[in-house]
């Protein structure tokens, strides 16, 4: 799982045929985000213009688009680094045979997350909009704050009506099923 | 619709940025922007992005669907917010079987998506609907004391297909803004890069060295604060500033403010009507410049 530290990256190990699955790109063609994954030529304008490669040892948006066209299915799914994009989208604004970068790598991290390798993080937040509408739940101290600021109270969300929009998608049901085996 | 605003709050700004609403709905309710609030909002669904697209689609077409029945547009104080609903209400417009698709969901709590209202962010309605010539106008004390740095953040300018009202490479919005405070704006190496926020959770190591070569950057031309109009990355730079400076055993010592509070400060309210004190970073000597209107040495 993508959250312990002690699972190496994956991306430099050496690469055997049999992992290979010439189809993954042709998959990634039709899913919206990814559709010009095939025209990236591997110039590195991604991965130099990146500021997290800058400061991460694993992260490389051109070697994670590399190993989805080779077709290294379950290597760049289960790879730690597919996580630390931070979306500042350098990438596809600066890509010169316009792939959206960033696009490809949040279809990777999407396909990941059905697989059930998804950081806690995603999982709380996932969990937090099932059950208020909002990715973070105030704490009441801080809604009661406000009306001594000044500030009108906060909005009350429709919860149950947000659950209602979200019924039959995949990656939420796993979520929910994993708060209620936990007890929450 | 006019200078009436559905005012979209988002999780990142009632949870832990208070400063940044207090001030804004101050200089707007002076500038005379009429906000709506609109209790049945939910997450923007950016934070989702990333595990389920579908998902984002749907929480965004919501609340944008909500907006479509008061006839209202949006305003955001979150760039992150901004950019999902502007990218979700032009993809869901274009594409019909997603459109399709995502109203099927809606139809389950009775909204449909049409695609007949628009969102901005604060610093685009300061731009486009107040104007810089107003905002000129409602300046009575001049910040000219002040040598200030900009941080625009990422999701304000790219992408440039989905946002596209300022230059991601050369932004100018917020410099013009800032330069009409009266203060002075800084350039320093790299000031388009991200603040690290969203790796925040996954690597706080990657995201605070991020924080902290932006900081070491604005450090470098001596600026007196730092000026963010994203509740994100001022977490980053303020809320985390102290963490930082422990991490790499370095002092910065740098204010950070919300846009909306240098604006204020030049409409002539005061530091307790723009919740200063709600900042981590100590802002006392800035304001004491202000006041007395010196220049640093």
């Amino acid at each position: 799982m993508t959250e312990t530290a002690t699972q190496k990256d994956s991306t430099r190990d050496p690469i055997k045929a049999s992992e290979i699955d010439p189809r993954f790109k042709y998959e990634l063609v039709k899913m919206h985000g990814s559709e010009k994954i095939l025209k990236c030529f591997q110039c590195g304008t991604c991965t130099s213009d990146c500021p997290v490669a800058r400061f991460s040892d694993s992260y490389r948006p051109r070697t994670l688009i590399r190993m989805a066209i080779l077709g290294l299915r379950e290597r760049v799914l289960k790879s730690d680094a597919l996580w630390l994009c931070a979306a500042c989208f350098t990438c596809t604004d600066r890509c010169p045979q316009d792939v959206e970068v960033a696009s490809v790598i949040r279809v990777l991290r999407n396909l990941a997350a059905e697989k059930g390798c998804v950081p806690q993080v995603f999982k709380d937040q996932a969990g937090s909009v099932l059950e208020s509408g909002y990715a973070y739940k105030i704490p009441e101290l801080r809604a009661k704050k406000r009306e001594s600021q000044g500030l009108p109270p906060l909005p009350k969300g429709n919860p149950e009506s947000v659950r209602k929009s979200l019924k039959g998608v995949k990656f939420l049901e796993t979520v929910e099923k994993k708060g209620e085996s936990s007890g929450k | 619709m006019g200078s009436k605003y559905l005012i979209f709050l988002g999780c990142a700004v009632p949870y832990r940025v208070s400063a940044y609403e207090i001030s804004s709905r101050k200089i707007l309710q002076k500038l005379g922007i009429e906000l709506v609030e609109m209790p049945e909002f939910n997450c923007c669904g950016l934070p989702l992005d990333p595990v389920s697209h579908e998902t984002m689609l749907i929480l965004a077409a919501r609340n944008l669907a909500l907006a479509e029945q008061q006839n209202l547009n949006i305003l955001t104080l979150c760039p992150g917010c901004a950019g999902t609903l502007k990218k979700v209400n032009k993809i869901l417009k274009a594409d019909k079987t997603l459109r399709e698709q995502i109203n099927g969901h809606l139809k389950e709590a009775g909204l449909e998506f049409k695609g007949t209202v628009e969102t901005k962010h604060i610093l685009q309605l300061l731009k486009e609907d107040v104007g810089l010539e107003k905002i000129k106008a409602s300046v009575v004390k001049p910040l000219t004391m002040l040598k200030v740095a900009e941080h625009n953040g990422c999701h304000i300018l790219r992408p440039k297909e989905y946002i596209g009202f300022d230059d991601p490479e050369d932004p100018q919005t917020l410099r013009t803004l800032i330069e009409a405070t009266g203060a002075e704006v800084l350039d320093y190496i790299d000031e388009t890069e991200c603040c690290g926020a969203p790796s925040v959770g996954v690597s706080d190591k990657v995201a605070l060295a991020l924080a902290r070569d932006k900081l070491s950057h604005v450090k470098m031309v001596n600026a007196q604060a730092l000026i963010t109009i994203c509740p994100f990355c001022h977490i980053m730079f303020d809320t985390n500033e102290v963490r930082i400076e422990r991490m790499f055993n370095e002092a910065y010592g740098i204010p950070v403010l919300h846009y909306p509070q240098l604006l204020g400060l030049a409409m002539g309210m005061t530091p307790e009507e723009l919740a200063f004190n709600e900042l981590r970073v100590d802002t006392s000597k800035l304001l004491k410049q202000v006041a007395e209107g010196v220049k640093p040495e």
